[in-house]
Parts: structure tokens; C-alpha cells; sequence
């Protein structure tokens, strides 16, 4: 019935150096992904669409629509 | 050794025994004696958070208690492991391990929460029924269809959303 005596100190230290450095890890992952899945792929669809986008034409069809006030269709 | 802390009160205790405290109490000031129920007195109890409880368990010892008391007085190393347990038994109800063990409760506590949500399920299907009026006129598929057209018109979301998955030039929705 002899145990070995458990450990009385630095139990809040060792916890914090080995969940610490996990934790930051997994942080930077966490935002490398977010980073390269979602914001760069964005950024590039935007890019893009506006490449090809031509403002006169699409501004023409949402007239042609009737989307707008200021500006009626053309035509009566 | 934890029995060292306990010894000087737990032995009075004992010696006194547990009925014979309340006629013990002096009488102050002539008024008299003030009856002592039990709950008044120190009470034991297996906590976590308070490990020496202010009384041992067993309060009434047998004469094989008493004699292994007597025992514990002298050197400890000559005690058995059998003798330390009984020891232990005589001041501890439960161990810390015994204590702290997890019961089979989260199992009613789970069923109710699945009782309760099913109740509500049944609720929200009468008033579904008996209590809301129609919905408004927006929700018609006639109204809808013409607000998906003014939605494309006015290309919401044309990068990645929802303008974004129709096709202008053939008129219907991208694959």
C-alpha cells in the first residue's frame, strides 16, 4: 500500500506548456485555413467577375428590366 | 498520517458518547439547559471539498475497534494493511474514490430532455393548426416567382451568390 506521492506543484504549469503550444498551433491552422479556403478564393472570384465585367451593358439590361427609377426602359 | 488531526476530539467524543453530550453542557446563569438535537451537533458527511469531516464515521465502537484504537496509539509500522483499512473505515464512510464515482443519472436526465422536446414538438404542431392564421400573400408561388425574376434583375449577389447561378444568356439556372 505504498504509492508514489502524487505531484503537489506546478500542476497549472505543466498544463499551460503542454496545452499552450497545441493551442497556438491549432490557432494559426485554424486561420491558415480560413485564410486559403475562404478569403483567397473570394478575392479571386471578385477579381474575376470584374475583369469581364462591362458596366454599360449590364446597366442597359437592369434598365431593360425596369429595375430602376431614375431611368425608365427605353421605348413609350 | 490524517488520524493525528482527529484524535483529540473523536477520542473525547467517544469516550463521552453520543447521548450523554447534551447532559454534559453546564448550566449557565441559572437558566438551564438548552436540549441539543441532533442536527445541532458537528455532523458527518463524504464532500469533496471538505475532506475531514468534524466527526468520524463509526461512533460507537466495538470492542475490536476499541482494542485497534488502542493499537493505533503505539507504532504505526506494526499496524497491518488490514488494521489501517479498518482504521479508515472507522473514521470514513466512503473513500474519495468511492465518493467521487458518477451515478447512471445523465441517463433520466437525457430521456426527460428528449420527453420535454417531444412535448413541445406536439404543441407547436396543435398551434400550427388551431392557433395561427394564413400565411401572408408574399409566400404565393406567384409572388415568389415574380420576386426571383426582380431579384435577377437587379443582380443581387452576382459574384458569388445568388444572381451568380443564373445564366443570363440561356435564361435558366447554371448546372
Amino acid at each position: 500500500m505504498s504509492l508514489a506521492k502524487p505531484a503537489m506543484r506546478g500542476l497549472l504549469g505543466k498544463r499551460l506548456r503542454f496545452h499552450l503550444p497545441i493551442a497556438f498551433a491549432l490557432s494559426l491552422v485554424a486561420a491558415a485555413a480560413f485564410k486559403y479556403g475562404v478569403t483567397e478564393p473570394r478575392k479571386q472570384a471578385y477579381a474575376d467577375f470584374y475583369k469581364q465585367y462591362d458596366t454599360t451593358k449590364e446597366f442597359n439590361n437592369m434598365r431593360e428590366a425596369g429595375v430602376f427609377e431614375s431611368v425608365r426602359p427605353t421605348g413609350k | 498520517m490524517l488520524f493525528s488531526f482527529r484524535m483529540l476530539a473523536t477520542r473525547a467524543l467517544s469516550l463521552v458518547g453520543k447521548r450523554a453530550i447534551s447532559t454534559s453542557i453546564c448550566v449557565r446563569g441559572g437558566h438551564g439547559v438548552a436540549k441539543v438535537d441532533d442536527y445541532a451537533l458537528p455532523a458527518y458527511f463524504d464532500r469533496r471539498e471538505n475532506p475531514l469531516p468534524d466527526v468520524q464515521f463509526v461512533t460507537e465502537l466495538s470492542a475490536e475497534q476499541r482494542s485497534l484504537k488502542e493499537k493505533e496509539k503505539g507504532s504505526w509500522a506494526t499496524l497491518s494493511n488490514e488494521e489501517k483499512i479498518a482504521l479508515y473505515r472507522i473514521s470514513f464512510k466512503q473513500s474519495f474514490a468511492e465518493m467521487n464515482e458518477g451515478t447512471k443519472e445523465w441517463k433520466s436526465v437525457i430521456a426527460g430532455m428528449f420527453f420535454f422536446i417531444g412535448m413541445t414538438g406536439l404543441v407547436v404542431l396543435w398551434q400550427r393548426k388551431f392557433v395561427y392564421g394564413p400565411v401572408p400573400s408574399t409566400f404565393e408561388s406567384e409572388w415568389k416567382e415574380k420576386e426571383v425574376q426582380r431579384m435577377l434583375d437587379m443582380r443581387i449577389n452576382p459574384v458569388e451568390g445568388f444572381s451568380a447561378k443564373w445564366d443570363y444568356e440561356n435564361k435558366e439556372w447554371k448546372k
